[in-house]
């Protein structure tokens, strides 16, 4: 028999995680849509890194910025009592970071892709822009919410560098199942690395086969 | 009463134009925008509602400045109670007609204007549906009604007509005439065809590189020339053919393709390409009616 606690710990932190890029992704993923700022160039670019940096280099400057022994990680000790390396509040931040631009894109390409008159219709009826974001643009792009939900989540299932990177490998907090194949392997435990993978396997197999299924059209437009 | 007094830069595909306008609308008037595209009918309209900002000049409703650059006064889009009908209607997808109609309401207003005007424009059985499954006519009429819950004392539309055929034009003009008297309107419309001008407005301007070249009655703009027996139309060449001892030319005019015969003699000053006006008298021309 498994332990199940890698398993339910990487659902647990792709869950929390969503959520929390839920609540970033879409103000980030408007502001990006219809800012004319000078920055949007750089903002973007940083989002979209954690696409084509290793995730151990991610790992690697949470572990240096987070580590109690340097500023920024000392401040977060002292003042707020806060120990974010080898901790699954830590891994949260991180997995926030890297599955960023999974939510953020099909967001921001949604937006994008609803005709500005439909904004300046509902500006001329007088709507505030938190109305016409929650009434207007979120109800034309719910196939883009559910990809990026869906990708975040999926994709924060599947990490391991970044997470081994902050998290290490502490059982019942930071093991997720993604290491705890990595572990299997090492000590020739063939039979529990194969029963991790393929319930993570089938269960991501199935997560994706659904959002291409509801949403064949939406997810073409993206990438 | 509407004023306004404006200039404003564009940059067109035929390059820069300064659009500049001194035009006055008198409430309850029909009035119409007409000229070729990119002479800044939809700029003029643009800076009627805010979501286009004038460079120089006022904008004045009813003795209430809306726009004074100098002295920067802007009231914002929300704010100034227009009923604007977009050219391809902007109706929110995701809302049925009934919802994108109680979507315009201002808070605290009473509903019953949705069922009155739902009944004014012919949509109570489409009530329930969403705006893609309407016809273009459909549309219309909801964007129509649309604009007018919030009970604005102007109504502005943008080429409202251009999508739909041409039957469905001529009911859509009688909605049109019935609300805007119905409900007092000011009414500015942007439009191309001169019969529905003739039949809707009170006055048209005519756009022409962002100035005003003619102002009047429609009958004054468009008729005063053309008062006599005969007809006249305006067309392209599109050939010239060689026959015999005469000439054939082929002309375009609007959507007809029409021959005709010139002599050698008249021929050199034509080439194809070539913006003509062909005008013939008439003795005892036939009139049907097409619907």
């Amino acid at each position: 028999m498994i332990d199940w606690s890698p398993l339910l710990i990487t659902f647990k932190l792709a869950f929390i995680t969503t959520i929390c890029l839920i609540i970033l992704g879409i103000p980030l993923a408007y502001w990006l849509a219809y800012t004319k700022n000078k920055l949007k160039a750089i903002i973007e670019t940083l989002v979209s890194m954690p696409l084509v940096l290793p995730p151990t280099v991610l790992g690697f400057y949470f572990l240096i910025a987070f580590s109690p022994q340097n500023a920024f990680g000392n401040w977060l000790d002292t003042y707020w009592g806060i120990h974010l390396i080898f901790s699954f509040e830590g891994l949260i931040i991180g997995s926030i970071i890297y599955s960023l631009p999974f939510m953020v894109h099909p967001i921001q390409a949604g937006f994008s892709s609803v005709p500005k008159n439909l904004l300046e219709a509902s500006q001329l009826l007088g709507k505030s822009k938190f109305t016409t974001l929650t009434s207007v643009l979120l109800p034309s792009i719910k196939s883009s919410l559910i990809t990026g939900i869906v990708l975040s989540f999926a994709h924060t299932i599947g990490e391991f560098g970044l997470v081994l990177m902050i998290g290490g490998n502490i059982p019942n907090k930071t093991k997720v199942a993604s290491i705890a194949i990595y572990e299997e392997v090492e000590s020739l435990n063939y039979a529990a690395a194969n029963s991790y993978s393929l319930i993570l396997f089938t269960i991501t197999f199935i997560i994706l086969l659904m959002v291409y299924l509801l949403n064949n059209k939406s997810i073409k437009n993206i990438f | 009463m509407i004023h306004l007094n404006i200039e404003k830069n564009l940059h067109t595909a035929e390059g820069d134009m300064n659009l500049c306008i001194d035009i006055s609308i008198k409430k309850g008037e029909f009035t119409t925008l007409y000229g070729a595209s990119g002479a800044g009918k939809t700029s003029i309209l643009r800076m009627i509602t805010g979501l286009l900002k004038a460079d120089k000049g006022t904008i004045t409703v009813d003795g209430t400045l809306w726009n004074d650059v100098r002295y920067k006064i802007f009231r914002k889009p929300g704010a100034r109670n227009l009923g604007v009908v977009f050219q391809d209607y902007a109706l929110f997808p995701t809302m049925s007609v009934r919802e994108n109609l109680e979507f315009a309401l201002n808070k605290g207003q009473s509903p019953v204007i949705i069922d009155e005007l739902i009944q004014m424009v012919a949509l109570d059985k489409l009530q329930h549906r969403k705006p893609d499954s309407l016809s273009g006519g459909q549309q219309q009429r909801v964007a129509l009604a649309r604009a007018l819950v919030k009970k604005p004392s102007i109504l502005l539309l943008d080429e409202p007509f251009s999508a739909v055929d041409l039957a469905m034009r001529k009911k859509l003009q009688d909605y049109i005439l019935l609300l805007h008297k119905r409900y007092e309107l000011t009414t500015i419309m942007i439009s191309h065809d001169i019969g529905e001008i003739i039949k809707m407005s009170d006055n048209v301007y005519v756009l022409e590189k962002g100035v005003i070249v003619k102002q009047g009655t429609p009958m004054a703009v468009f008729t005063h020339q053309n008062i006599s027996g005969k007809f006249q139309f305006t067309g392209e060449i599109i050939k010239i053919e060689k026959e015999d001892i005469i000439y054939v030319i082929t002309l375009l005019i609007g959507n007809n393709i029409v021959k005709t015969v010139m002599m050698p003699s008249e021929i050199d000053i034509f080439s194809i390409g070539d913006k003509v006006m062909v005008v013939s008298k008439a003795f005892n021309p036939l009139i049907q009616k097409i619907i």
